[in-house]
């Protein structure tokens, strides 16, 4: 393997791993506040829906991702009235709205546009094109780094690079800000915040809220930005790999960049099996990388977790003392 | 908040969750411009109004029964096996191997050994996430969900490359040899007065049948049952009772994947009469639904299967003759899944309130 070819597959690891991002950083404000989150599939699909119809319909990528993020909230809503309000299954919530979205995306397309559950394919200002950063054609000339700079860091749709800004800012967010403190202290011991007389509710739906925000940029960007259109089933199991690299991240911001990342290369590899082939030696079934980022997956979650301790309060809902 | 009455708790929140299932379907299909009413003529006629129909039917609920099994005796652990879908897949292949294996004289031969095929692959399916959370912490829901892709993956590799014969050209098996061909209901002595023209629902029906009486024992009348209960209602307890953990969990996947997997001679051995891709068509993610709408209970996974056979094939229909997608189906599997599994404490209290008007006293005194 040449080093166009590493740029190349680093490039694409970046193009990949930014919805996966987005989802783990989704799930993890939503976790963090003890709200598990298996929906966080059906909310990338919905959002995906949603901006990819609206954009086509109105031409704007922009009023599309407005859609996809509103599409996200929505479910967002649900599963939060299910999960916090009336203290429902959160599993099964997450699991619910994953078919839902499944079936209601296609129904929604299908009936728009007709054209099989399909939205029609997205050009010009629908679809957000790749961006160039300063002087990535001035320094492309300098050897190693200027390749590295022009063809993986420069180039890429905006909503990469605010999902890289969304790292640091999750970080500041949560450890440096009083919202931030409590998010945290309601995942871990909702009855300790009750009793500063914050309320749990107010602030588990506000974490299930920035979930559908983080969940409608992940969508938007699968369909506006990486595709050029909605195509039934397109998140194709992301969200359960965005869970599985927030409990490789341990539910920290800058790890889950880590975790996404290498996620995202997995991905990346399975799109090139010449390089596959080239590395390995010997000749790879095709269905064998398609399965790569899922045994991958499992292999992370089995063996190299160490030992990852979910939020204490996860998955339970508060009940306030009378 | 006073209790409801058990009778109430036990038939009228599935009922009114399925309800508000139907409600919110029904502003869907008008929301797309169509028409509830006729929709609901189309499933009803298509599905139940004729012994034909039942006929689909009834092969669906088949299905069902089996992967609603299947998530049951998992959620009697505490488990939640979503990994249904790939189990029933490798059953598949189970039933596949088996049945070329050799040239089977006679389905009643063919069909127990196809059975233990089919139960030994999902259960081998099943094993897995099953270790890995019982020794390594890996939440299962997670892994289960992988394992789903994996085992699609791995069927289009087996079916492309390794199982499919010379010169064809969809990846499928060869045909099953015809000894391995299961009795339909329409010829079966008896039934098939009944049912006259040629329908796939076949004899695994009361395999299936028997397999919901073999869970119902299993659950309630043995140790080894009581000890899966006990487990799934408190780990802490189950532990300190002298249960062993990782045998609970292991066991309960085991036959919880052996179940998915048990779906497999309905729809691949009784039905296709060949292994095809995607042959399970997200029976196993019904049996979700199923489960949570039979409130984990045999009788009721047996009742909850018919009714999303009936879904089942009547949304075919609506794909058949209406404009009306047949993703409608995964919506309302959704619904139904939402209303009894999440928000079902939401029903419950507008239950309980309900009752509250109707004895006014009796709430008093509670």
């Amino acid at each position: 393997m040449d080093y166009d070819t590493l740029l190349q597959l680093l490039g694409s690891t970046l193009r990949l791993g930014t919805p996966l991002l987005l989802a783990c950083l989704a799930g993890l404000f939503s976790e963090r506040a003890g709200i598990f989150d298996i929906g966080l599939e059906g909310k990338m699909l919905m959002a995906a829906m949603t901006s990819a119809a609206v954009a086509a319909l109105t031409g704007s990528v922009w009023v599309g991702l407005a859609a996809g993020i509103a599409g996200s909230l929505l479910m967002a809503a649900i599963h939060g009235i299910a999960s916090i309000t009336f203290r429902g299954n959160q599993l099964i919530s997450g699991v619910a709205l994953n078919f839902i979205a499944s079936g209601i995306t296609v129904l929604v397309a299908q009936s728009l546009f007709r054209q099989g559950g399909r939205t029609p394919p997205l050009a010009g200002d629908a679809r957000f094109s790749p961006i160039t950063l300063p002087f990535a054609e001035e320094l492309q000339a300098v050897p190693v780094l200027g390749p590295l700079y022009h063809d993986v860091i420069s180039g890429h749709p905006i909503l990469v690079y605010v999902a890289l800004l969304c790292v640091p800012a999750t970080w500041w967010l949560l450890y440096r800000t009083r919202f931030g403190l409590r998010l945290r202290a309601v995942g871990e011991n909702p009855a300790a915040v009750d009793t500063a007389g914050i309320s749990v509710i107010a602030m588990r739906f506000a974490a299930v809220a920035i979930t559908g925000v983080l969940c409608g940029l992940a969508g938007a960007y699968m369909s506006t930005a990486l595709q050029a259109g909605f195509g039934r089933e397109m998140t194709a199991g992301r969200g359960y790999i965005a869970l599985a690299a927030l409990i490789f991240a341990k539910w920290r911001p800058w790890q889950a960049l880590g975790a996404t990342m290498l996620f995202g290369f997995f991905q990346a590899l399975a799109l090139r099996p010449d390089v596959v082939q080239g590395v390995a030696g010997v000749k790879v079934p095709v269905s064998a990388l398609d399965a790569l980022p899922y045994i991958l997956t499992v292999l992370v979650l089995a063996g190299f977790v160490g030992k990852a301790i979910p939020p204490r309060a996860g998955g339970e809902p508060y009940v306030k003392e009378r | 908040m006073e209790r409801l009455p058990r009778w109430a708790d036990l038939m009228l929140v599935p009922l009114i969750s399925l309800a508000l299932a139907a409600i919110i379907s029904a502003i869907v299909i008008v929301a797309i411009g169509q028409d509830p009413l006729e929709a609901l003529n189309t499933m009803v006629t298509g599905a139940v109004g004729s012994a034909y129909g039942w006929g689909y039917t009834l092969y669906y609920t088949t299905s069902f029964i089996f992967t609603g099994l299947a998530v049951t005796v998992a959620f009697h652990a505490g488990l939640f096996n979503i990994g249904g879908e790939g189990q029933a897949q490798l059953g598949g292949l189970g039933v596949a191997l088996v049945c070329l294996s050799m040239n089977w004289p006679h389905w009643a031969l063919a069909l127990p050994a196809a059975a233990i095929g089919a139960a030994l692959f999902g259960a081998a399916w099943a094993a897995i996430p099953a270790y890995l959370q019982a020794k390594r912490g890996s939440h299962i829901v997670i892994t289960t969900i992988m394992f789903n892709y994996i085992a699609s993956a791995f069927l289009v590799y087996m079916l492309v490359d390794v199982l499919r014969p010379a010169g064809q050209m969809d990846p499928a098996t060869a045909n099953f040899p015809p000894g391995t061909e299961l009795p339909t209901l329409n010829h079966i002595p008896g039934l098939s007065l009944v049912f006259t023209k040629g329908v796939p629902a076949n004899v695994t029906l009361f395999v299936a049948l028997a397999a919901a009486v073999a869970v119902w024992a299993l659950l309630w009348h043995t140790r080894l049952g009581y000890q899966i209960r006990a487990f799934g209602k408190s780990e802490p307890a189950a532990r300190y009772a002298g249960i062993n953990p990782f045998r609970i969990i292991m066991i309960a996947m085991l036959i919880s994947g052996g179940l998915s997997g048990l779906m497999a001679i309905n729809n691949v051995m009784g039905e296709a009469g060949r292994l095809v891709q995607n042959s399970s068509e997200g029976a196993g993610f019904i049996g979700i639904a199923v489960a949570l709408m039979g409130r984990n209970h045999p009788v009721g996974v047996v009742l909850a299967a018919v009714l999303f056979g009936f879904l089942y094939q009547g949304g075919a229909e609506l794909g058949l003759w209406t404009s009306i997608p047949i993703e409608l189906r995964t919506v309302v599997q959704g619904l139904v899944i939402l209303f009894t599994g999440a928000l079902d404490q939401m029903v419950r209290m507008m239950l309980t309130w309900a009752f509250s008007f109707r004895s006014p006293s009796q709430a008093r005194g509670a």
